[in-house]
C-alpha cells in the first residue's frame, strides 16, 4: 500500500484518449515518418539559410546521440521525437490568448492558429522542445501549392505550432464511423507517421481501449514515457532494449 | 584670543555647512524659481545635435527596424529554438528595472522623509515613465503578430473570448499597465505647482502648454491641501505596485518549467536587481543633468550623489544576498539539469559574461562606493552606475536566452545570437534618452517648490557654541 496520494490524483486526471507507442529497437531512423508528417500536416520548407540556423520546421524529428568517450563510441537507438500531447501540459495554461488549449474531445492539446499571438511562452515551457514557431512566410512555390492537404490550414508568420496527432484523420474517420452508425474500430485509420513508418516502429491508437494494439504494446513492462517525473502525464510511450 | 578663533572656525563650520546642503542654502524664492525656467529655455547647438542624432538612431533602430520585422516576420532577430526568448524580454526586464529607481526614490524615500531626494524626485519619476515606455516597446516587439496584442487586452467581443488568467503573461500585462497609469499620474501630480510656476513666467505656446497642465492650479490653502493629499495617497499606494511589478516579472519565468527559473526567490530577487540598475541610472542622469544643463550645479550637489552612493552600496549588498541565495539553493538541490544549466552559465561559451556581471555588480561597487569621497564625485559614481547597467543587463541575458540555450532535450540544445535585436535594442535606448531630453526642455527637472518646501523647514540653530541643524514638520 504505498500508493501516494499524488499518484492516484495523476492517474485519475490521466484520461488519455489517442496515443503512440514508439519502438526505437526496430526504429531505422530512416525519416519517412519526418517526410510523411510535412506532407500530410502542409508543413512550411524553410529554405537553406534558416535551416542552417536551426529554423527547420518538423513536427517530428529523430534524435540521435553519440554515447561514451572515443574510441568506445556507441550510437544511443533511434527516437522520434514529437508532441507527447500531455494530459496536463505545461504549455496549455501559459498562453495568454487561449491559444493553446486541451481538447475534452479529443484528450489532444490543441494549437489554434488564428488566435496565437506569438508570445512563445508554450514553446519554452514545453519541456520536449517540440513546437516550432512560423519565424516568417515561407515561400511554397509552383507546383508545390498542388500537394498541400486540403484539410489542414497553412501557417503564416508569427504563429505557434505543432503536432496534432493528425486531427484531421481523427475527425474523418469519427465522422465515417459516425456515417455509417458504429464505433471507430482499433487499426482502421493511423497518423501520417505510424502509416509510413516501414519497420512498424510506430503504432497509433486509443490509449483508452484495453483491448487496442497500442494498449497491449504498451502493458509491456520496458516501457518508458518521457520526463514523467515533470507531472506532465505524456500520451507518448518509448520502448528500448527490450 | 582663543575665544575669537573658535569663533571664527564655527563661522567657517556654518558656511561649510550652507556649502554642502541644499537644504540649508536658501535661495530668493524668484531668482529660484528664474534658475529653473532658465535651465528650461537654455539650450545650445550641442544640445540639438545630439538631439537629431538620438532622433536619427531612434527612427532607424526603432521604427524603421520594427517595421521591417513586423512585415518579414521574427526570422530577421536571432530568435530561435531553443532560445524562444531573446534580447527583447531582456530589454522589457531591464527597462522595467529601470523604471524601479523613479518609484523608490520620489515614493519610498517621500514616505521615509529622505531629505536628499527632494531636488531630484522629477528627475526619477521621468526615468520610470519614460524607462515603462521602452519595456512596452520592447514586449511588443517581441511578439510573433503584434497587431493582433490587443486580444491580450479583457474587451467584450462576440465570440465571449477572454484572455487566459492563467498566464503569467496577462499578469504582466495588468501589472505593468498599472505600474504606467499610477506612475504617470504620479510623476503628474508633484509637477503641477511647477508648472503653475512655469505658467506664470511663460509667454507664447508654452503658456497654453502650461496652462492646460497646470489644471489652474492658483496655490490657494485648499488646493495645497488637496495636492497634499493625493500625493500621500499615492506616495502610500504605488510602493506595493512597484514590488508587485517585478514580481509578476519575475514569475514568468519563475513559474515555468524549466531548469534555472523555476525558483522561488526569483521575486525579491528580481525586485532588488530592478532597483540595482534603476539607482545606477539615476545616479547617471543626475550626473549628466549637473554637467549639461544650467543652473544644475547649485541643485545637485555632491551630497545628493553621496546619499545615492550609498544606497547603491546597500542594494548591491542585498542583490549579492539574493543572487548567493538563489545560486545556492538551486545548486544545492542537485538536480541534474539545474547543475548542467548552473556549470553552463559559468564555463559554457558565455561564461565570461557571467564573470563580468558579478565584477560590475558586486566587485566594483563594493571597492568603490565605501569611500565618501570617491561616491561624492560625480565622474566616479557615474561610470559605477554604467558599469551596474551593463552587468545587470547581462544578469538578465543570462537568465534569458542562456539559460533558454540548453534544456531537458539535449538534441535542441543551441546557442542564441541576436540579429535585428541589436538595432532595434539601441534605438529603445536612444528614445529614451531622446524623451528624457525633450521633456527636459518643457517641464521643470527640478521640483521647485519641493526644494522650497524643504529648505523652509531646515534652520540652522545655535546652542550654545554648537551649530545644529533642526527640521521642522511643515506638513
Amino acid at each position: 500500500m504505498d500508493i501516494k496520494i499524488s499518484e492516484v490524483k495523476l492517474s485519475e486526471e490521466q484520461a488519455g484518449k489517442w496515443g503512440l507507442v514508439i519502438d526505437q529497437d526496430i526504429c531505422t531512423g530512416c525519416q519517412a515518418c519526418v517526410a510523411a508528417c510535412a506532407m500530410e500536416n502542409n508543413l512550411s520548407f524553410v529554405g537553406e539559410e534558416d535551416s542552417g540556423y536551426g529554423r527547420s520546421m518538423h513536427w517530428i524529428r529523430i534524435e540521435r546521440f553519440w554515447e561514451g568517450e572515443y574510441p568506445e563510441v556507441k550510437m544511443t537507438p533511434n527516437q522520434p521525437m514529437m508532441c507527447q500531447q500531455c494530459g496536463s501540459a505545461p504549455c496549455e495554461p501559459v498562453c495568454p490568448v487561449f491559444a493553446t488549449v486541451h481538447s475534452e474531445a479529443e484528450q489532444l492539446n490543441l494549437q489554434v492558429y488564428n488566435r496565437c499571438v506569438g508570445t512563445r511562452y508554450c514553446a519554452n515551457n514545453c519541456p520536449y522542445q517540440v513546437r516550432s514557431f512560423n519565424w516568417r512566410d515561407y515561400e511554397r512555390p509552383e507546383p508545390l501549392p498542388n500537394q498541400l492537404n486540403p484539410d489542414v490550414t497553412v501557417r503564416r508568420r508569427g504563429v505557434m505550432e505543432k503536432c496534432t496527432f493528425c486531427i484531421q484523420r481523427i475527425h474523418q474517420a469519427q465522422d465515417q464511423a459516425k456515417a455509417e452508425g458504429r464505433e471507430v474500430v482499433d487499426g482502421e485509420f493511423t497518423t501520417a507517421c505510424a502509416q509510413a513508418c516501414p519497420a512498424s516502429a510506430i503504432i497509433f491508437g486509443r490509449v483508452d481501449d484495453p483491448e487496442s494494439l497500442v494498449s497491449q504494446l504498451g502493458r509491456r513492462s520496458h516501457g518508458v514515457k518521457h520526463l514523467e517525473e515533470l507531472g506532465t502525464l505524456p500520451n507518448v510511450t518509448y520502448f528500448k532494449g527490450g | 584670543m582663543a575665544e575669537k578663533k573658535n569663533h571664527a572656525e564655527h563661522a567657517h563650520g556654518e558656511e561649510h555647512l550652507r556649502k554642502k546642503h541644499l537644504m540649508l542654502d536658501p535661495l530668493p524664492r524668484g531668482q529660484m524659481n528664474a534658475m529653473v525656467m532658465e535651465s528650461m529655455h537654455t539650450t545650445s547647438w550641442k544640445f540639438w545635435a545630439v538631439f537629431g542624432l538620438l532622433a536619427a538612431i531612434t527612427a532607424y533602430g526603432l521604427f524603421y527596424s520594427w517595421g521591417v520585422m513586423i512585415a518579414e516576420g521574427l526570422g530577421v532577430a536571432g530568435v530561435n529554438r531553443p532560445a524562444y526568448w531573446g534580447i527583447f524580454l531582456v530589454n522589457t526586464v531591464f527597462w522595467i528595472g529601470i523604471s524601479h529607481a523613479g518609484t523608490f526614490i520620489s515614493a519610498i524615500l517621500r514616505v521615509f522623509k529622505a531629505e536628499f531626494r527632494r531636488p531630484f524626485t522629477r528627475a526619477a519619476e521621468l526615468m520610470t515613465t519614460f524607462g515603462l515606455v521602452q519595456a512596452g516597446f520592447s514586449i511588443f516587439m517581441h511578439m510573433g503578430r503584434v497587431w493582433l496584442s490587443y486580444w491580450l487586452m479583457p474587451y467584450p467581443n462576440q465570440r465571449m473570448l477572454w484572455p487566459n488568467l492563467h498566464s503569467p503573461l496577462s499578469w504582466d500585462l495588468l501589472a505593468i499597465t498599472t505600474y504606467l497609469l499610477s506612475s504617470t499620474m504620479y510623476l503628474f501630480l508633484p509637477l503641477i505647482p511647477d508648472v503653475a510656476m512655469a505658467r506664470d513666467r511663460s509667454t507664447g505656446w508654452r503658456k497654453t502648454f502650461y496652462k492646460i497642465l497646470a489644471l489652474g492650479f492658483r496655490g490657494t490653502e485648499g488646493e495645497w491641501t488637496h495636492l497634499r493629499n493625493a500625493m500621500n495617497i499615492f506616495a502610500w499606494a504605488i510602493i506595493p505596485v512597484m514590488f508587485s511589478v517585478h514580481t509578476i516579472v519575475s514569475w514568468d519565468f519563475a513559474a515555468a518549467t524549466r531548469p534555472g527559473w523555476n525558483s522561488t526567490i526569483f521575486g525579491p530577487y528580481f525586485v532588488v536587481g530592478a532597483l540595482h540598475s534603476g539607482m545606477g541610472a539615476v545616479i547617471m542622469v543626475l550626473a549628466i543633468v549637473r554637467g549639461t544643463m544650467k543652473n544644475m550645479k547649485y541643485f545637485i550637489r555632491p551630497e545628493h550623489f553621496e546619499a545615492i552612493g550609498k544606497l547603491m552600496l546597500i542594494i548591491s549588498m542585498t542583490w549579492a544576498y539574493f543572487f548567493f541565495n538563489d545560486y545556492m539553493v538551486q545548486w544545492y538541490g542537485g538536480d541534474k539539469w539545474t547543475k548542467q544549466l548552473l556549470h553552463f552559465h559559468e564555463a559554457g561559451p558565455m561564461g565570461w559574461m557571467w564573470f563580468v556581471m558579478l565584477i560590475f555588480n558586486v566587485a566594483i561597487p563594493w571597492a568603490v562606493l565605501w569611500n565618501r569621497k570617491w561616491r561624492s564625485t560625480p565622474w566616479i559614481v557615474f561610470t559605477v552606475g554604467l558599469l551596474i547597467n551593463v552587468g545587470m543587463w547581462f544578469e538578465r541575458y543570462i537568465i534569458i536566452p542562456i539559460s533558454l540555450s540548453i534544456n531537458r532535450m539535449p538534441f535542441t540544445w543551441r546557442l542564441y545570437q541576436p540579429g535585428i535585436e541589436i538595432p532595434l535594442g539601441i534605438g529603445t535606448l536612444a528614445f529614451f534618452i531622446l524623451l528624457y531630453m525633450a521633456a527636459s526642455r518643457l517641464i521643470p527637472l527640478i521640483p521647485v517648490w519641493e526644494v522650497q518646501e524643504g529648505q523652509m523647514a531646515h534652520e540652522l540653530k545655535k546652542y550654545g557654541r554648537e551649530t545644529v541643524v533642526t527640521v521642522s514638520e511643515l506638513e
